[in-house]
C-alpha cells in the first residue's frame, strides 16, 4: 500500500508547523507543547526541537495519556482494557497556550478524552490542536488548527503513522482493511 | 484477567506485571490537583468488611473514588449481619441491587470463593481469614520493584506470625512465581506445616535468615487470631524475633524494612527501625491506593468469558 508521507515530509512538514506556531503566538515563553501518547509525544519533542531551531527558545513538553477518559471503555464485556501509560506535565498549564499534538486525526474521539483530561490540570488560556495526518470522518466537532497533510481516506482504510523513536523509521502509510 | 480477584493463584506472571505497570500509571493520578478520572463512572462498588481495617479499607475506597466509581461500605457492625443473616443471603441481597464489584474482607478463609460462586458481580479478596490477601501481595510487590528494579533473584524474609498471616500466603504465592528467593523464619508454633512446599526457605534462626537480605518483611503478631498459647511472652517474642537495627545491620546496606501494618512496635519491630532509614512502610500505604486502582480498572473491563 502507498506510502503518502515519507520521512523527509513529515520532517518538513512539522518544520512548517513550527513557523506557522511562531507566526500565530507571539508570546512564546506561554507556550507549552502536549503529545498524546504515544505517537503524539515524539511528534510534540520534534516541534519543541524545531521551534528551538528556528528562534532558540525552549517550549516545555509533556505527555497525555487519555485511556481513562475515552468514551469506549467498557462498552463491551468481553475485550480487555486497554494498557494505561504514565502521563507526564511537569509544569503548570495554567494560563499557558497549550500546544496539543497527534499524529493522525479521526472521529475527534481521542481529542475530546484529551480535552477532558488536560482542563483537570488547571486552566489553560488557549489549546490549539497540532496533528501530523487528518484523514476526515470526523463524528465530533473537532478542528485541528496546524495539520501536516490532509489525507482523504475512505473508512475501510486505515492511516499508519511510523515514528523512529517508536517504530524505527518514519513514514506514513494508508492501509486496506 | 479472571472475573474475580480471590486469590495471587488467579493471576499468571504476565498479568501481575500488567498490573504494577498499571499501577505506575495511576500513582501519577493521586499527583494532580484534582486526583479523579472518570472512568469508572456509573460503575457501583460495595465495601463488605465483615473485619475490621483502616488500611485496606480507607485504601480500596479513595482508589474506587479516584476512578469516579460510587462506592458504598457495609460495616458489618451496623448491618444486618446482627440479626443472624448469613453470609450468602447477604450477597444476594446486595447483588439484588446490581452492583458491579464488591470488595470483602471476611474472617473466614475461602470466604470470597463462596462469594464468587453465588455473585455475578467481580468479588475482590480484600483479605479472608488466613488465606489469602492479594491486593496486599501485589502493592508489596510494586513497593519492591520501585527500590530494587525487580523481584526475581532477590532474597526477600518475611518475619513473624507465617502461621495466621494471609499476607504471608498471598506474598509467597507472588514473590515466588516472579522468581525471588523467599526465607521465613519465626518461632515453630508459628510455622505453618508444609509451608516448604511453596518453595520458601525455613529458619529457626532469624540470624540466618536475614544474612543478606534485599528485602525483611515483618508480619504483625496477631493476638485476635490467637486460640492458644503460642508465644511464652510478646518480650521474649521480642527478643528472638523482633526486627533490631542489630539484625538489619546483617542484611544487604540497602535493604528495605516492610510492614503491612497494623504494626505492633516493640513486639515484632522496633520503633527506631519502624522510623529508620530502611522503613518503607508508609509507601506500602501510598502504594496501595496506585495498586488497588490498577485492579479495579483491570477488573471492570472485559474478562475472557468460558
Amino acid at each position: 500500500m502507498p506510502v503518502v508521507l515519507d520521512a523527509q515530509r513529515i520532517a518538513r512538514s512539522l518544520a512548517r508547523i513550527a513557523h506557522e506556531i511562531l507566526e500565530r503566538n507571539h508570546q512564546i515563553d506561554e507556550l507549552a507543547l502536549i503529545g498524546i501518547r504515544r505517537r503524539g509525544v515524539p511528534l510534540a519533542k520534534r516541534l519543541a526541537h524545531a521551534i528551538h531551531e528556528i528562534n532558540h527558545s525552549d517550549v516545555p513538553t509533556g505527555a497525555l495519556d487519555i485511556t481513562l477518559y475515552r468514551d469506549d471503555l467498557m462498552r463491551t464485556a468481553i475485550a480487555a482494557q486497554p494498557l494505561i501509560r504514565r502521563t507526564e506535565i511537569p509544569f503548570s498549564i495554567d494560563d499557558k497556550r497549550i500546544l496539543l499534538v497527534d499524529d493522525v486525526l479521526y472521529t475527534g474521539r481521542t481529542i475530546r478524552a484529551a480535552l477532558d483530561a488536560l482542563i483537570e490540570f488547571g486552566r489553560p488560556k488557549a489549546i490549539q490542536l497540532v496533528v501530523l495526518v487528518d484523514r476526515g470522518h470526523r463524528e465530533l466537532p473537532i478542528k485541528a488548527d496546524y495539520v501536516g497533510k490532509n489525507l482523504p481516506t475512505s473508512l475501510s482504510q486505515s492511516v499508519q503513522v511510523r515514528l523512529t523513536e517508536i517504530d524505527g523509521r518514519d513514514e506514513v502509510e494508508v492501509l486496506e482493511s | 484477567m479472571k472475573k474475580d480477584l480471590l486469590s495471587i493463584d488467579d493471576l499468571t506472571s504476565d498479568e501481575i506485571y500488567l498490573i504494577l505497570d498499571t499501577s505506575e500509571a495511576m500513582r501519577e493520578i493521586g499527583q494532580r490537583p484534582i486526583k479523579k478520572v472518570p472512568t469508572l463512572r456509573g460503575k457501583t462498588v460495595v465495601n463488605l468488611f465483615y473485619e475490621p481495617s483502616t488500611r485496606t479499607r480507607t485504601s480500596f475506597e479513595i482508589a474506587e473514588k479516584r476512578l469516579s466509581a460510587d462506592t458504598l461500605n457495609i460495616a458489618v457492625a451496623s448491618s444486618s449481619v446482627l440479626k443472624g443473616e448469613t453470609l450468602v443471603d447477604t450477597a444476594l441481597n446486595i447483588e439484588a441491587m446490581q452492583p458491579d464489584m464488591i470488595v470483602m474482607r471476611h474472617a473466614s478463609s475461602g470466604a470470597g470463593h463462596l462469594l464468587s460462586r453465588v455473585c455475578r458481580s467481580r468479588i475482590i479478596n480484600a483479605g479472608d481469614g488466613m488465606h489469602e490477601h492479594p491486593t496486599q501481595a501485589l502493592l508489596d510487590a510494586f513497593t519492591i520493584r520501585e527500590h530494587k528494579q525487580r523481584i526475581e533473584g532477590l532474597k526477600i524474609t518475611i518475619v513473624g506470625d507465617l502461621l495466621h498471616s494471609r499476607v504471608l500466603r498471598s506474598n509467597v504465592r507472588l514473590l515466588t512465581k516472579l522468581g525471588a528467593e523467599v526465607w521465613v523464619s519465626g518461632p515453630s508454633t508459628f510455622v505453618p506445616s508444609g509451608i516448604e512446599q511453596f518453595g520458601v526457605r525455613v529458619s529457626a534462626d532469624i540470624n540466618e535468615a536475614v544474612a543478606d537480605a534485599d528485602v525483611i518483611m515483618m508480619l504483625r503478631i496477631q493476638q485476635e487470631r490467637m486460640s492458644g498459647a503460642f508465644i511464652p511472652s510478646l518480650r521474649e517474642y521480642f527478643n528472638t524475633f523482633g526486627m533490631t537495627k542489630a539484625r538489619v545491620a546483617k542484611a544487604k546496606p540497602d535493604v528495605i524494612i516492610m510492614h503491612p501494618g497494623p504494626m505492633n512496635r516493640g513486639v515484632e519491630i522496633a520503633s527506631d527501625v519502624a522510623d529508620g532509614p530502611y522503613s518503607v512502610i508508609l509507601e506500602q500505604v501510598a502504594n496501595g491506593v496506585a495498586v488497588r486502582m490498577a485492579v479495579l480498572y483491570l477488573l471492570a473491563g472485559g474478562v475472557e468469558v468460558d
